[in-house]
Formats: structure tokens, sequence, C-alpha cells
């Protein structure tokens, strides 16, 4: 059994689709958590259709119904888990009835869905960004977690908890340390022995404390804390909700340095660009995928003009502020990286060659990989720290809706594109047409509006003209767009910025809308 | 980790009077090549389910009526195969000749070439190739069998619609791996199947339609699979109308896909510093020789850079 939650990875994850359909075709059941009718949804089994940022609710009423039922896997909740009694009496009042009347799922549904899960041998719980783009994302994920620990449904081969990765390296960022409060391998920042292991090796002093995450950094600018930025290979001035507010920060900085394959609309705001070749064709190097599969990246173009190896440019960098980094090739860096990281310590090049990549951890030589975590909280007794249930509250989205802003607008990715379409728009896809404000049929009639008509969408950022256009997938007071195409449609000029204080990302997928005609606009037609 | 599952218990096959060993669940085609037959194939290939349709891997197998496609009959212990036997060769090479004397073959690999070179193919057996006929326009069904005088062929217009696709139908074989890979094997889009029966058989959207008004999500799996260069990329189409490709000067470099987070494997084809085709090993456990449209054609915009 797979559930799909907030995730439609038939569009996002078109090759992880192939096998799970395979599975579907061997009898696998899948059920849909999404509030549209995705092209994943239309494979599942069950499509629950809840409301936009009504995740926890939902969650807690199936996780009050496993434990009402009595599903609850108990061998695993007494072993390997703490906090369930809380949790328990935390949940007790999310009935089938409260959380229908909430997510608009009918509770039979729910049951269903609860039913489904606690009873499979073997059950993948998968999100994406219908999880995680909200206010209260990590609370949507602990939500999500909870019922994985309450049913044992992780862990195991065939069983776990998936957040799909929607960038071909987001996994390997963070393994590599680019996050605020990690270093290389996810070993913590503020742990000094740890910190004190790269300093050794680094020969330099790394401050003992958390940096900042993407949106920490524009609210420092904001204050005027940060008033220089390196950005690379990130196009913030489209991809930041609130684009105005953002690009106005971006603006005001003292000194913008931007390392890119393109001029993007941030490079175009620099005080200088780095022209860079291209990670995935124009240079060495490895990526981490969604399962945790180090593989190699190799270089079979030459970067055009000036552009040059990011690894050039930080040693050029490093050099004119006074450090002789030497010009190590991406194997060395590697092999430095295996010597600090005990997780990728046994992934050398020949054998990320010879395997086909390699899954961590991977400790040691010897070592196949890892094609599952957390196997250790079915040892008796479970090692290392038990899993915690976490207590969430159902919080609706920040963006609230109001006689004003009475439509709720959610966000998404398109088959043939991707993100602000820098690197997607730069082929011919027969699939692609202009950008649309996506509505259901019974909305546009109601509210006059003609499918192909311009009409202008207010939100409380700032207001964009779109097309609107009919579509079968979406419920009454519920519309879609993308944001691959902001120079036709400025979709984040719309977006909600508020951003959850733990996860540091915004609400895209959850923004109040209000559509005004266009004056004198006559209906296209479609 | 989960421990190793016990070896698979192997079989015994005897294949042109050589004992040969197999894992239980081969197939007879697997114990052909583990003795080293050189088995000529079409339809089958090892990321699709066999649909037995080319004929052209019939072995004879002792106890059998007829002669049987090796691509997808299970091996069993004691099984007893000729390869090379004149009802075999006399099978094969008509399937060839067949094929030969209605298709353009020229684009198929250079084992087709072979096989048909061992099997004596007289291309010309049936005469001379008829003039092309208003194929396409025809429904499917509504063939009339010729005099005899000619051989009537599978030629028709190649089929441009975009800047991805190219059908070339006059080099289609009708082995069903484009349908197998849009279909259930891969890419589950259905948006082609065969239509018609007989020698109006065709590869067909629903209803005809355009590709770009069809099921199609342009993932070019069809092309991937293709074995005879009825599907091909654009990009090489081009290439090749315009006397630049030459696969001698291409290399092929293995790299990772620079989209979403699944990681499948690319091999970049590179002729003088261009991508000039994307394909997917078959041999990776990820993307099994698939891909989606941004991974196949998403490529071009390392290319869209200007050289300042």
């Amino acid at each position: 059994m797979v559930i799909l939650w907030g995730s439609n990875a038939r569009e996002t994850h078109p090759i992880f689709f192939h096998h799970l359909l395979k599975a579907l075709h061997s009898g696998a059941r899948l059920y849909a958590v999404d509030p549209r009718r995705t092209s994943s949804a239309q494979w599942a089994d069950v499509w629950l259709g809840l409301d936009v940022g009504t995740d926890i609710a939902l969650a807690n009423a199936v996780g009050r119904e496993i434990i009402a039922q009595g599903l609850v896997n108990q061998e695993f909740v007494e072993h390997a888990t703490t906090g369930f009694e809380d949790y328990r009496a935390a949940v007790e009042p999310c009935t089938l009835e409260q959380a229908e009347r909430i997510t608009g799922v009918p509770g039979d549904a729910i049951r269903a869905l609860a039913h489904a899960y606690a009873g499979a041998k073997n059950a993948q719980l998968c999100w994406t960004l219908g999880i995680t783009e909200h206010h209260n994302a990590v609370d949507n994920v602990l939500a999500l977690i909870n019922l994985a620990l309450l049913t044992g449904q992780v862990g195991r081969p065939g069983s776990g908890i998936n957040p799909l990765r929607g960038q071909n390296n987001v996994q390997g960022g963070g393994d590599m340390g680019a996050l605020p409060n990690k270093l290389p391998g996810f070993q913590d920042v503020q742990d000094d022995e740890l910190r004190a292991k790269f300093e050794r090796a680094w020969d330099c002093t790394i401050p003992p404390k958390n940096g900042w995450h993407l949106t920490q950094m524009f609210e420092a600018m904001e204050r005027r804390d940060l008033r220089g930025l390196y950005v690379i290979g990130e196009n913030p001035a489209q991809s930041e909700a609130d684009a105005d507010h953002a690009n106005a920060l971006l603006r005001g900085l003292d000194h913008l340095v931007v390392q890119d394959i393109f001029l993007t609309k941030t490079a175009e705001f620099a005080d200088v660009v780095l022209p860079a070749a291209a990670g995935w064709a124009e240079a060495e190097g490895t990526v981490t995928s969604s399962e945790r599969r180090v593989q190699r990246v190799r270089k079979a173009l030459d970067p055009p003009g000036e552009a040059r190896d990011d690894v050039d440019i930080l040693c050029e960098l490093a050099k004119r502020f006074g450090h002789d980094w030497g010009q190590p090739t991406a194997e060395e860096i590697w092999d430095e990286l295996r010597s600090l990281s005990p997780m990728h310590a046994g992934m050398s090049y020949a054998r990320l060659d010879a395997l086909g990549g390699i899954q961590w951890p991977c400790p040691d030589e010897d070592h196949p990989g890892s094609t599952y975590l957390h196997g250790r909280l079915w040892k008796r007794p479970a090692e290392g720290r038990l899993a915690p249930f976490s207590v969430v509250e159902d919080v609706p989205p920040a963006d609230e809706l109001t006689d004003e802003y009475p439509v709720r607008l959610t966000s998404g990715r398109r088959l043939d594109s991707y993100n602000t379409g820098v690197q997607s728009g730069g082929f011919a896809s027969p699939l692609r047409r202009p950008e649309t404000l996506d509505i259901c049929e019974a909305d546009g009639q109601r509210w006059g509006i003609a499918d192909g008509e311009r009409v202008r969408v207010h939100s409380r950022r700032g207001a964009i003209e779109m097309t609107v256009r009919y579509v079968d997938e979406l419920r009454p007071g519920l519309t879609f767009t993308t944001f691959h195409f902001p120079d036709e449609a400025e979709t984040n000029k719309l977006t909600n910025p508020a951003w959850d204080r733990r996860s540091g990302t915004a609400e895209f997928k959850a923004a109040a809308i209000r559509i005004e005609k266009l004056e004198a606009a006559v209906g296209a037609g479609g | 980790m989960s421990s190793q599952t016990a070896a698979t218990p192997m079989i015994d096959v005897t294949v042109d009077g050589e004992v040969v060993q197999v894992p239980e669940g081969a197939t007879l085609l697997d114990a052909c090549r583990t003795k080293g037959a050189d088995t000529p194939t079409l339809c089958y290939l090892e990321t699709l389910t066999p649909v037995n349709v080319c004929r052209v891997c019939v072995v004879e197998l002792e106890g059998s009526r007829t002669l049987v496609p090796s691509c997808s009959r299970a091996a069993y212990h004691g099984a007893v195969v000729e390869t090379d036997s004149p009802r075999v060769r006399h099978s094969r090479k008509l399937v060839l000749e067949l094929l030969a004397s209605t298709v353009d073959l020229s684009r198929a690999s250079g084992d087709v070439k072979r096989w048909m070179d061992r099997y004596d193919v007289d291309t010309a057996r049936f005469g001379p190739a008829a003039a092309p006929g208003e194929r396409d326009g025809r429904d499917p069904g509504h063939h009339h069998a010729s005099d005899g005088a000619t051989a009537e062929t599978v030629a028709q217009p190649v089929k441009i619609h975009d800047e991805m696709y190219v059908r070339d139908y006059s080099k289609c074989i009708l082995c069903y791996r484009c349908v197998e890979a849009c279909g259930e094997d891969a890419q589950n889009s259905f948006a082609i199947a065969v239509a018609g029966r007989g020698f109006d058989a065709r590869i067909s959207t629903e209803f005809d339609r355009k590709l770009d008004q069809s099921a199609c999500v342009y993932c070019g799996n069809c092309i991937g699979v293709c074995p005879t260069g009825a599907l091909v990329f654009k990009s090489e189409y081009d290439h090749r109308e315009a006397g630049t490709w030459d696969e001698a000067k291409q290399n092929v470099t293995r790299t990772v896909c620079p989209y979403c987070g699944v990681g499948c494997n690319l091999e970049l084809h590179v002729q003088a510093n261009e991508i000039v085709k994307v394909t997917s090993p078959m041999d990776h456990s990820v993307t099994q020789g698939h891909l989606c449209i941004k991974g196949r054609f998403g490529w071009q915009f390392v290319q869209n850079r200007g050289s300042e």
C-alpha cells in the first residue's frame, strides 16, 4: 500500500511513478491525499480531496480511528516509541465527523485510509511540497510520522516515510552541510568535538553557532543586519514568496554576487556575476537522490565562454582572500569529504561507478549501502533514541479566507516544466501552453467568468493579470497555478511569505485571492 | 539490512547438443545466449514484457509440434533446443525477407544486417517494390492483395509535428516495443496502440489524432526502445538530414538528470561539444532505460547560453 500525501508524483517525479505503477499492477493499493484530483490521484484506489491546509486535521483523525478501532501496532509503540499517551489524549477529540467538517473529506474515506494503512503488510507514506510548503510544514510532517509510529510502518523493507525530493541534489546539498546548522554528513555545528574534527582538517576556526537559513537571511536583510549576499545557483528574485518585497530587499543590498549558469533575474540585480559551468553536464561531482543514492555526475561538455566550474571559482575566490586551496579534482574533494563524514566513508568513486550509486549510510568499503533507514527501531531492545510521538494541532493557513479574499489559490508544478523555468524554458515542449489560473467550471459559472477570460487576481501582497482555464481536477473554491513562467504570470507576487519557524519554508500552497473581471473584458472562449 | 535471499536453483537446458545451466525462471533465449548461440530478436527487449510478435527468435523445442519463440518460453530442466536446424533457419529467413521487402531497414542495428546475411535473406524475392500507395489514408483493414508482380511496402511520408519526435513509419516493423513502453511496461500513458489488422496494421493514436492531441506526454520512451529508427529524436533526424550525424565522433557520457530528485541516469551523446541525443541506460535500477520529458528533452538550456 502506498499513500501519496500532497504529492503529484505522476508529473513531478515521473520515473518514481513508473516504479509505483509496477506496484499497482502487482496489486498494491494507492491512496492519494490532495486538494486536487491530480494525474497521480487519478491512479488512486481512493482519492481524499481535502481542503488546503487541513492535513493535520485529517492525519489526527486517521490516528484517532486507528487507536479507537484497536489497530495500533502495540508491540512497536511500546518498544520503539515515546509519548503515545499524550498523543492519544490529544487526538481523542479528532473524530471522523469533526475531520469531515474541517477537511471536506467524507468520514468513510478517512476510515478507509486508516484501516488500509494500519492493516497493510507494508506501507509507504510519501509526500512532497503539498506537506512542506505551509506555514506549519514541520507540524504537517510530524502528523504523518505519528501515523507511521502508530502502525509500525517504518524501518522495514517496503515500509517507510518518504519525502520525495524535488531537485536532483537538494538531498546532496544537505548531505554536504549546505544547511545553517550542520557540517557535512549532518554533523551538528554546535557539537564541540565534531567541530574540532573539521577545524583540524581545514586548519581554520568554525563559528560555534547556527547560521541563518534562506528565510532568516531575508529577515536579516530587512533589518539591515545582512548587507552582502553571495547567491550560487538560486533565483530568489523569482522563487521567493511575495516577490515584490523580496526583490526590494535584494536591490537594497550593499553588495550582491550571483554565480549561475544563466543571467537570471537575480543576476540582473547583482554587482558581480560569476558565470558557472552546469554541474550535471559540464563538471565532475556527485549528487544525492531522493532515495539517498549518491551518484556521479560527469563532464560531457566544455562550458561556454568564460563560464567555469564552481570549484574553480571558489578556489580562485579563496586565493583572493589569501588562502591557497590548490586546484583539487572533484574526486580529491570527495575523498576529503569521505574522511570527515562517516556516512559517506565507504563511497569511493570506483564503488559509486561499479554499484550504480550507493545509498547512505555507507560507513566502510565493504558496506553495500542502506536501502532503508530506522531498522534500529525493530531491534529488541530498540537501539538509540526511541521515536517520539508529537502532539500537533490543526492550524489553518496563515493567509485567511475572508469576504475580501474568499478564494483559495494553491500552486504546484506541471510535467514538462520546472521551478522558475530557467532550465525547462529552454526546450520546445509540445505540451506547453500559456500559463493559466485554473478553476473548476462550476466556479466559473458562479462567478460569471468564462474559460479563457483574462482576469485580475488580487492577494494581500499584490495583483497580476491571468487567463482563466476550466479544469476537471479542482473542486469549487479552489484555484491553481504554477510559478514556472514568472515573465507571463508572476505568481509569487500573490503567494504568502508566512513561513515555518523551523523549516524556513513559505506558505506557497495556500494564498487567499480575489478574482476580478477586467473592465470591458469578453470571454475569449476556450 | 535484510539478509540475502538464497541463490536461485539452476536448471539444465540442452542447446544445440550442449548442456548449459540457467537459473530457474530463465527463458529459452537466456539459455541460447548462455550457450553463445547468436539468436536474432526484434520485438524482444530486456526491460519489456515479451509480446511474441516478430517470430524471429523461434527455436525447435523437443516435444513441441511448432517452433516456439525463445524470448518468452520458459526454460525447464531437461529442455532440448535446436537453434540452427533447417526448419529454424527457414523460418527466420522468411520472417526477415517479409520484413525487409516491405519495411525500410536501413536504420536497423548492425545485428539485423548480420542476421540477414547469415540467413541469406533475399529482399527482392517478392518482386520489385510497389509504388507507395495511400497507405495512411486507407481505413485499417481495407487493404487489397496485390497482383503479385510487385512487393507492397509500408512506405509513407515522415511525420514531423514538433521539435522532439520524428516518426517515420516506413521503417516500422510493428514490433510493439513502443506500444509496450507507452503502456504498462513503463509510461502507462497508453497513447498509442496497433490499429487495424494484417498488412494495414499500423501504430496509431486513438482515432488517429495528432500526437499533441493524444494522451502522449512526450517522454520519448517509445523512441528509446525502437529497434529500426522509425522513431527518432528530432535532434538526431536534423543532423542526419544535414549530413552531420557522425557516431564515430560522438562521446557518450553517463550523468544524472538535472531536474527532480529521483536520480535518473542520462547518457549524453555529444558531438562537437553539442548534445545531440539523450538516452537512458537499460541496466540502471532507477531508470531501466526510461525517462520523462524533462530528462529526455530538457537539456537544451545548457546549449542556449551564448559563448560570451
